[in-house]
């Protein structure tokens, strides 16, 4: 993914991986992906692993899949595919816990 | 053909009538055919409280008494706690404390700790939790609550001639 | 008991009472079961007698035919659930096992577990009802172990799942619905630079919520199709949608009115009772009520997971950790969905980790659906984390506070699930235990001891709303759709009355159903004073603006020479020019009209919750009851709104975390039955139990938030059984690996140790 020359980099999302999908990228635990939304930065996820969408997205509804919490630059999103990513954001994916009661 | 027993009873002070059947339970009576939704169900085995009232001058739960034992005998409940003149120092005391957060149990420790406190007007602390042990709350952990009927207990003391 | 922050603030920090106060100490207040309608009828259902069983028919005409009977449903009453994942709020929940929990399908799944129900003229004739109905059960063998429920060759809870790895099916089949990971660094190279590792295993019980008020619901449908709900509920927007997507009704032909609330913790979220009402009351015509005994709270609603739990962790002589791996297997019971996520989550986050894995696996067992209870999955794994440090600092001979200043996380560190902190206060949770007059009272005396132990919950924010209007005589009235279930209407109103220079006594909060008021979340997730108080200083600030150009329209002046200070509308350049809040609000229906400001938020910002518990118990060896002697806790409140309500959470999540710790448990028998289902032998602390609780109140302002609100709910209940595990241990000399730790519990691992020395 990487345009070459660092300024491109650092302006990329910085996504974490987790755990269990890291066999799909190679056993990378952080990936630099562009993107200015959630969407655009799974889009480009995909690209370059195939196979990781359908890990984070329900295929029928276009949406991330529901047991899943995108975080992004520490607050968890409610906004899903629809979030905004900005320059260098961290882009975290946890499984959504119950809102705690 | 009904099997119901006409009882007379002397409910918060006021003569009262009512219908009921015979296993019915006052609490049963007083929140379903009385209205008097104040006294709470909360186990309706005797645990935990709610259903305090004073039936002739003793704490009782009221899951556990028949409505027809209450003839010819007086009943408190917390509707009768609140005078004309404002509310009763244990109410104003558990306010000011903040000892109710939902406030489910309230209506039972309210009774209870004032059949205490006019056994006892000077009670420890020991004795109070004692005397509430019959009472449950989930929310408090019982500190403010505890707090609050000896903050009562000393305002009742100091309204004293 | 709090510590000393200069005032920043008029209103917020001080105690007025709370304006709901006079309704619940008088009993006026109406809660749910208080409700009364003309024509009401009562309902009740019918639950499994088996923890397993397929159900093979049910007839219903028997009880039909019963003269007071007026309508019997079952599972295909409900409206062809599809078998969609939708988000209710931010849990994400299968509607199929939302509705064969309401009313079971094919299967029975847990002793408890609603089969039918029954509307009829009273609540005895519908009990005798439900004898008449004939259900066909053939059972199977149930597994209530999760230990047992993840061995190859277990019974099977559904034939069709299928394990999950992160949003990944796998095509095993098991009663494992659920794996995930979270690693961070390298755990065995971190393993092999410690100088001591203590590895324990640990078996949790199931328990409850407790709340002193059982579930209940009445529906009533109009001739024209609109449903009404009264309930006692966390969320009465929740109630709609579970609603809307059980019945296949649009939202907008269902108004939920929430009735004040007895209790909830979380178990008050998910529907049990209101669809069966509504099912009910759409068969007969009439509104139908029902309510449930102590028994079926405990038997058909949901209790938190027993667990199965395993910590390994090294650390060096200098006192830092080095490595940890937990793992956790958390017993869902019938449906999917423990939290045992929260629990991995929270398990280490109050520490700075470089190596660490933590495995969680959501194992379903016959047993009731779990539900959330308090800060949900975090005690559990705490009490494994927190007791393995105690290990290790016996070990390396640290003081545990000590340690967990060597180790303690801070803002910038990185969680071991992958986000870094903001701005946090743990570290500054710990300081205040270690300088207590508690930490530094020796405690002398035969089998005493002391424990420590600290808790992180994330807290949630969320969607809510609030409008707020002027009236003529100085006050204001807000209205939000946040059940109160512990004081939030006081601490809401506060935030406004703060903005608008008023006192809390002249705003009236009132909750309200939900066609008044915009969307608003759960009250759960500590997040009503953020989420809901955020609503109400927003909806302040749009009223403030309003009236500050109102003055201007007055005066004849510039809106920017015109500001509010402690309640007066003033001319900055001309001190002739002034108005009280009151005397400005007399004038607007002549110069104008009314002025109203609404918000509706989708609150961030949040700020996480750290506790730090000192506790010291006394046991006696001979029955191994333990007494406790004195608790302090110590928490980060950000910024306590109305300090009375902020103690009085942090001293209920101490009570139920100590009778978690020492008493309360589910008992089940071998048929998955449970045995003590009743508050006599379900066994909650009672007033004698307790002594009185300090609370100190860290103030470490959380920055997402216009008055540095944190949450402060959940968090007390973590920190507790480990804290009494380690004091225990402490008096003792045995490590605790159990909850509860009852006296027997307590006799068997001393007998335990006697009968090794030997």
């Amino acid at each position: 993914m990487e345009k070459g020359g660092g300024t491109e980099l650092e302006r990329m999302a910085d996504v974490w991986i987790p755990p269990l999908m890291q066999p799909l990228t190679g056993g990378a635990r952080r990936v630099k992906v562009p993107g200015s939304s959630v969407r655009q930065v799974v889009s480009n996820l995909e690209q370059a692993y195939p196979g990781i969408k359908a890990l984070l997205c329900d295929e029928d509804e276009d949406r991330i899949r529901p047991e899943i919490a995108v975080i992004v630059d520490g607050e968890v999103s409610r906004l899903g595919l629809l979030e905004h990513v900005g320059e260098a954001s961290e882009v975290h994916f946890l499984p959504a816990i119950g809102g705690g009661r | 053909m009904s099997n119901k027993t006409h009882v007379q009873a002397r409910i918060n002070g006021e003569d009262t009538e009512f219908l009921c059947e015979p296993q019915q339970s006052l609490l049963e009576v007083l929140r379903d055919t009385l209205g008097m939704t104040g006294t709470k169900e909360g186990c309706n085995d005797g645990n935990c409280g709610a259903c305090s009232v004073v039936l002739n001058g003793r704490l009782v739960d009221s899951c556990l008494v028949l409505a027809v034992e209450t003839e010819g005998k007086s009943v408190d409940t917390i509707e009768g706690v609140a005078g004309p003149q404002g509310l009763h120092p244990l109410q104003q005391k558990f306010l000011e404390e903040a000892a109710l957060q939902c406030g489910i149990c309230t209506p039972g420790f309210i009774v209870a700790a004032k059949a205490l406190l006019e056994r006892e007007p000077n009670p420890s602390e020991q004795r109070v939790r004692l005397w509430l042990a019959g009472n449950l709350c989930r929310c408090t952990g019982y500190d403010k609550i505890v707090r609050a009927v000896l903050g009562a207990a000393k305002v009742m003391e100091a309204k004293k001639p | 008991m709090t510590t000393s922050t200069p005032k920043k603030y008029d209103v917020i920090g001080t105690r007025p009472i709370r304006h709901d106060g006079v309704e619940k100490v008088t009993g006026r207040a109406k809660y749910g079961a208080d409700l009364q309608l003309p024509g009401l009828l009562y309902g009740k259902v019918l639950r499994s007698p088996h923890a397993h069983a397929r159900i093979r028919s049910i007839d219903t005409s028997a009880a039909e035919a019963l003269p007071g009977v007026k309508a019997v449903v079952t599972g295909s009453d409900i409206p062809a659930a599809s078998d969609t994942v939708q988000s209710l709020g931010e849990t994400a929940v299968r509607m199929r096992y939302l509705s064969n929990n309401v009313l079971a399908g094919d299967k029975a799944l847990y002793k408890g577990q609603a089969i039918a129900a029954v509307a009829a003229v009273n609540v005895n004739v519908a009990e005798e009802a439900l004898a008449l109905i004939k259900v066909d059960y053939q059972p199977l063998p149930p597994v209530i172990n999760v230990m047992d429920a993840i061995k190859d060759g277990a019974p099977l809870l559904h034939e069709d799942m299928l394990t999950q790895e992160l949003g990944k099916r796998t095509d095993k089949h098991s009663n494992i619905a659920n794996h995930f990971q979270f690693k961070k660094g390298d755990l065995e190279a971190g393993l092999q630079k410690a100088d001591v590792i203590v590895e324990r295993e640990f078996n949790t019980a199931s328990v409850h919520q407790g709340y002193i008020e059982t579930h209940n619901g009445t529906a009533l449908w109009s001739s024209d199709g609109n449903l009404t709900i009264w309930c006692s509920t966390q969320g009465s927007f929740m109630v709609r949608s579970q609603l809307a997507q059980l019945l296949m009704v649009p939202e907008s032909k269902i108004k939920v009115v929430p009735m004040e609330i007895g209790g909830g913790f979380g178990g008050k979220i998910s529907v049990y009772l209101e669809p069966l009402a509504a099912l009910l009351a759409r068969k007969t015509g009439h509104p139908v009520k029902l309510t449930m005994s102590r028994a079926e709270v405990f038997e058909g609603t949901g209790p938190t997971p027993g667990t199965h739990m395993k910590v390994k962790m090294g650390a060096n002589k200098e006192g830092r950790i080095t490595a940890a791996q937990v793992s956790l297997y958390y017993e869902a019971g019938a449906f999917p969905g423990s939290p045992v996520n929260a629990g991995a989550m929270c398990a280490l986050a109050p520490y700075n980790l470089e190596n660490a894995q933590v495995d969680g696996y959501d194992v379903v067992v016959n047993k009731p659906k779990a539900a959330a209870y308090r800060a949900p999955g975090s005690t559990q794994s705490a009490m494994a984390v927190e007791t393995v440090i105690d290990e290790v600092c016996e070990k390396l001979k640290i003081d545990p506070l000590e340690f967990r200043l060597l180790n303690g996380a801070k803002e910038g560190d990185r969680r071991v699930d992958g986000p870094t902190f903001g701005r946090i206060g743990y570290l500054e949770t710990v300081r205040a235990a270690l300088a207590h007059p508690h930490y530094k009272t020796p405690l002398g005396g035969p089998h005493r001891g002391r424990g420590v132990a600290s808790g992180f919950w994330f807290n949630a924010g969320g969607q809510s709303s609030c409008y707020i209007s002027v009236n003529a005589d100085g006050t204001v009235s807000l209205v939000e759709g946040s059940v109160d279930i512990g004081g939030t209407r006081v601490s809401v109103a506060m935030q406004a009355a703060e903005v608008l220079g008023l006192p809390a006594e002249a705003v009236k909060p009132t909750v309200v159903d939900t066609d008044s008021v915009g969307y608003t979340w759960v009250t759960g997730g500590s997040s009503t004073t953020l989420k809901t108080g955020l609503a109400a200083y927003e909806a302040a600030q749009d009223v403030k603006r309003q009236l500050l150009e109102r003055a201007a329209k007055i005066w004849e002046t510039p809106v920017e020479n015109i500001e509010l200070v402690k309640g007066v509308f003033r001319s900055k350049h001309d001190p002739a020019l002034k108005l009280t809040f009151a005397e400005l609000a007399g004038k607007l229906l002549a110069t104008g009209g009314p002025v109203t400001g609404s918000a509706s938020v989708d609150a961030k910002g949040v700020g996480p919750a750290f506790a730090t518990h000192i506790v010291d118990v006394e046991v006696d060896p001979e029955t191994g009851k333990t007494q406790i002697l004195r608790y302090t806790a110590v928490q980060d409140a950000g910024t306590a709104i109305h300090p009375s309500y902020v103690e009085g959470q942090i001293q209920g999540g101490v009570a139920q975390g100590i009778g978690w710790a020492l008493n309360e448990e589910y008992f089940f028998n071998q048929q998955g039955q449970m045995a003590n289902s009743s508050f006599l032998d379900y066994r909650m602390p009672t007033s004698l139990d307790l002594p009185l609780i300090d609370t100190v109140i860290v103030e470490v302002p959380n920055p997402g938030h216009p008055f540095g609100v944190r949450g402060v709910g959940e968090v007390p209940i973590v920190p507790p059984p480990a804290a009494i595990a380690n004091a225990i241990s402490h008096a003792l000399g045995v490590r605790m690996t159990t909850l509860p730790m009852s006296p027997g519990k307590v006799l068997e691992a001393l007998w335990k140790k006697e009968g090794g020395r030997s």
